[in-house]
């Protein structure tokens, strides 16, 4: 009988971590959408040196070294 | 005794399980997908008239607005071969915006997170903005 009341409150302590899990799944994570938008912005805009920038470099001038790259 | 006990052990395990699901299912929320197709093929989209915008940032012709958007600010900073576009330019940019937020909401399975994501958007854009341009404020046009 203990051992059931026992899980009892196990089970109902359990269910309570859980849907708290849940609901801060529901609220907007501001911090992840702040992190999504500077990787989005930094892309269009080009700010950080990366996939991005050396595909629009393509006409190159031809004051330029034509060697690859340096090795980052 | 003995079935009571195994049985405890299984709904034991059971409940276990169910929390590291539940668990790794929260981690998973931490980040929101950027990458699906419908938001690169705006992201590109965007990266290709940044280069005709970039200009026009800097010259004062447009702004970043408060609301994520971009908007004509002083056509007057335009070359003249430029005034007649500039509407159009704004246009589809500001479409594509929308879509962006939309996507980005839409994508994560919370499309009623549109507002929100377009307000972190607003103040990203800004926060990032290049000295010289400019963005809206409450009380109007700011440099920054």
């Amino acid at each position: 009988m203990k051992s059931t009341l026992s899980l009892l409150a196990l089970s109902i302590s359990l269910t309570a971590v859980l849907t708290a899990c849940v609901t801060i799944n529901i609220y907007f994570p501001a911090a992840a959408a702040e992190k999504a938008a500077d990787k989005i912005i930094d892309e269009v805009w080009q700010l950080k040196d990366g996939v991005a920038m050396p595909a629009n470099k393509a006409p190159e001038k031809t004051t330029e070294k034509v060697i690859d790259p340096p090795a980052k | 005794m003995f079935r009571e006990n195994n049985m405890q052990k299984i709904i034991f395990s059971l409940l276990l399980l169910l929390s590291l699901f539940n668990s790794r299912w929260v981690n998973a929320a931490a980040d929101l997908d950027v990458n699906t197709p419908a938001i690169s093929a705006i992201k590109s989209s965007m990266q290709n008239r940044h280069a005709q915008l970039a200009g026009h940032y800097a010259s004062g012709a447009i702004g970043l607005t408060k609301d994520g958007l971009i908007a004509v600010r002083d056509a007057t900073a335009l070359p003249l071969k430029d005034r007649q576009g500039i509407n159009a330019l704004v246009a589809a940019e500001n479409s594509d915006r929308n879509a962006l937020y939309k996507e980005v909401a839409a994508g994560n399975g919370h499309p009623e997170w549109q507002g929100e994501v377009r307000n972190i958007f607003a103040g990203r854009w800004i926060d990032k903005a290049q000295s010289g341009w400019y963005f809206e404020q409450d009380g109007g046009w700011a440099k920054k």
